[in-house]
């Protein structure tokens, strides 16, 4: 049974990772390398306003999702929409854009480096067990959870549910035919890249409860976001959502049961097998 | 008229001639090149062991007017390159600083496979290398191979030896029972230090309860706690990197993990796990560990002053006296000519912070290999050589 709920935290964990470059590449296409420096920036953000300040770190979340958001919309506008008008076609616009984020990952770590120096950062907050069924467990893992939750559900309603979501889901699917019925194709590609990093950013702040992070570490994030988002299938949400706690669970049942040492072999036979299986990921639409 | 004026002309030009070779011979700068991972795995622990402790040699060497050779004083200059935790992008940089920086003498790198990479270079443009980050049981070949090699940490063994000498004599003295919980790292270290120590347990006598690895980087370890907690074990022994050093405590604290002697290897050394932990690093062990002097406390401070990184309790120090013997060395000699500084650090041992240093076989014969946080000072509980030694205290403040 701690087998489930360790593992569903852990999926917990991996989603907040997962997100953010869920609505970068599902919806916005844009494949960004450097998602997972945003994830160690907003983390970053969080550790100084905690040291500062002492407040409770989830109030940094109040001004690291709008900064995160303006920032990655700046991004978009400056570095990656010259590439989304040149591309002559999707996949073009996948190499553009990887090439591009690659080299801006570089830029991002430079930059952390400087504001923030190359070492360890890590704070100790709800650090305290809570009984669940007589085992215990990490507050901060559970408040991360619990995060994760509201922040899968409340991108889940709003993409199906509300006419601006409808408009992001609808680029994604066809971006020249959304064109046609009067969406604006490219401030809803922005939208999503803007959304995507603000995700990222709040993805890194929770996670920063209880991870420790350097500078450098922004490659771990986006290679697990990149796995999850691709098992996942890229087109829909929910994919990512449920390949993440898919992976929580399997790496727990493995460490518990089997050998904490093949938790990383045991990821990606898993995430072999389903690409093998579905090419496109769990919910993802074979491309037409 | 025209006699004066070129005579004034004349007298103004030998001045302003005087002045000027004046200011050629305020020297040129000592060139000392730096390599190092500014970015990538090893970043987070270079960046509080490796690159301060070279900036504050330069600034108390400048301060001072320069190390003095018989030609008078000259200053320090650093030339810094980032080798991305990289050994090939390592060796990049050391020859680019031999051939190309031409720098007079080069610093060591930091990480043993990092520092065997570099040591052929080092090796044929007759640099010294003074290796502190760099932990090895093939000392006695390696400086063989290479005689201007000197190996300055402890072997790989005496970190686990000592680890567990202390946990036996905890037992000894009937403080901790028999069954150990071991658990490392799947990297270099993490997995010699495990190897080395496995028999070393059953040697002693141990019975090992919990023995498992977990890859690098693992996010959730609480598996691994829970696992080690269900096992019954009397101590915990984690062979374990920086990320996952201030993981296991916390993991430890959560599920309840309350053993009497609780052991991390790297990182429990850093000021900024008593940081994050608070009372709850009091009386965890770790590797590395420093005797209680004013030398060190004071090394200790200025470091913090002149670099705003607060140092370590393993290499900081060992660093700052490897300056030391260099900078009495070159002053020694009174020259850069580095064949006769590299005989010099061999012809003699050296007064520094951390006591005395004998580099004269090329191995350093006293290292501290175990810490414990004891007030606020990572004081050394096991060592090779050194004699002076804090008594263990047991940790039942969980």
């Amino acid at each position: 049974m701690d087998i489930i709920i360790t593992g569903l935290l852990l999926g917990g964990t991996y989603a907040l990772m997962a997100m953010g470059l869920q609505l970068q590449y599902g919806v916005a296409r844009i494949m960004n390398l450097a998602n997972g420096e945003i994830l160690v920036a907003g983390a970053f953000g969080t550790f100084w306003f905690y040291s500062a300040t002492k407040f409770s770190p989830l109030y940094s979340l109040i001004f690291l999702i709008p900064l995160a958001f303006v920032a990655n919309w700046a991004i978009y506008d400056v570095l990656i929409r010259p590439l989304v008008r040149r591309a002559k076609s999707q996949g073009q616009l996948e190499v553009d854009s990887i090439l591009a984020t690659f080299g801006i990952s570089f830029i991002f770590v430079g930059g952390l480096l400087a504001v923030f120096g190359g070492e360890y950062l890590s704070y100790s907050y709800l650090a305290r067990p809570i009984f669940i069924l007589g085992e215990p467990y990490g507050l901060n893992r559970i408040a991360a959870f619990i995060g994760a939750i509201v922040l899968c559900a409340s991108l889940y309603i709003w993409l199906h549910k509300t006419r601006a979501g409808l408009a992001l889901r609808a680029v994604a699917v066809n971006p020249s035919a959304a064109g046609l019925v009067s969406i604006n194709v490219p401030r809803a590609s922005a939208l999503a890249f803007a959304l995507g990093g603000a995700v990222a950013a709040a993805g890194g702040s929770l996670l920063s409860m209880f991870l420790t992070f350097d500078a450098s570490l922004g490659v771990v994030f986006t290679l697990k976001a990149l796995v999850i988002v691709i098992m996942g299938g890229v087109s829909d949400i929910r994919g990512a959502i449920i390949a993440s706690f898919i992976l929580g669970l399997a790496e727990t049942t493995v460490a518990t049961l089997v050998d904490p040492g093949l938790t990383l072999a045991a990821a990606y036979v898993l995430f072999l097998a389903i690409l093998l299986i579905k090419p496109e990921g769990l919910l993802g639409r074979r491309s037409s | 008229m025209q006699r004066r004026t070129l005579l004034t002309l004349a007298a103004a030009g030998v001045v302003a001639g005087s002045l000027g070779l004046g200011a050629a011979h305020a020297a040129d700068p000592i060139k000392i090149g730096v390599v190092g991972p500014k970015t990538g795995p090893l970043a987070g622990g270079a960046t509080i062991t490796h690159f301060p402790n070279f900036k504050l040699w330069q600034k108390l060497v400048n301060d001072r007017g320069g190390l003095k050779l018989k030609e008078g004083q000259r200053k320090i200059e650093l030339i810094e390159y980032d080798d991305r935790t990289s050994p090939p992008e390592t060796i990049k940089a050391v020859e680019r600083l031999a051939t190309v920086d031409k720098v007079d003498f080069i610093m060591p790198a930091y990480g043993t496979g990092f520092n065997l990479a570099v040591a052929p270079i080092f090796a044929k443009h007759d640099y010294p290398l003074l290796a502190q980050a760099f932990v090895t049981d093939q000392g006695d070949e390696l400086i063989k191979r290479y005689p201007n090699l000197f190996v300055v940490q402890g072997k790989t063994q005496w970190f686990a030896r000592d680890a567990i000498a202390v946990l036996k004599k905890l037992r000894d003295e009937k403080k901790i029972g028999n069954k150990i919980a071991v658990v490392n790292v799947a990297d270099a270290f993490g997995i010699e230090l495990a190897n080395t120590a496995r028999p070393m347990f059953k040697e002693a006598g141990f019975d090992i309860v919990y023995d498992k690895s977990y890859p690098l980087g693992t996010q959730d370890l609480s598996p691994i706690v829970k696992g080690a907690k269900a096992a019954n074990p009397d101590a915990f022994v984690a062979w374990s990197y920086p990320p996952d050093t201030f993981a296991l405590l916390e993991q430890a604290k959560i599920e309840g993990l309350n053993v009497k002697a609780y052991y991390s290897a790297v990182a429990t050394a850093f000021q900024s796990f008593a940081g994050k932990f608070g009372p709850l690093a009091e009386n965890v062990l770790g590797a590395g560990g420093y005797e209680d002097t004013p030398a060190i406390r004071d090394y200790m401070k200025i470091h913090k002053e002149v670099t705003g990184v607060d140092a370590d309790y393993w290499g900081s120090a060992m660093y700052g006296s490897l300056l030391q013997v260099l900078e009495q060395s070159i002053e020694g000699v009174g020259s850069l000519d580095r064949k006769a500084v590299t005989a010099y650090i061999k012809s003699k041992t050296f007064k520094t912070v951390v006591g005395e240093m004998d580099l004269r076989k090329q191995q350093m014969t006293n290292a501290w290999t175990v810490g414990q946080w004891q007030n606020g000072f990572f004081h050394a509980v096991g060592a090779e050589g050194f004699t002076k030694l804090k008594p263990v205290n047991l940790k039942t403040n969980w």
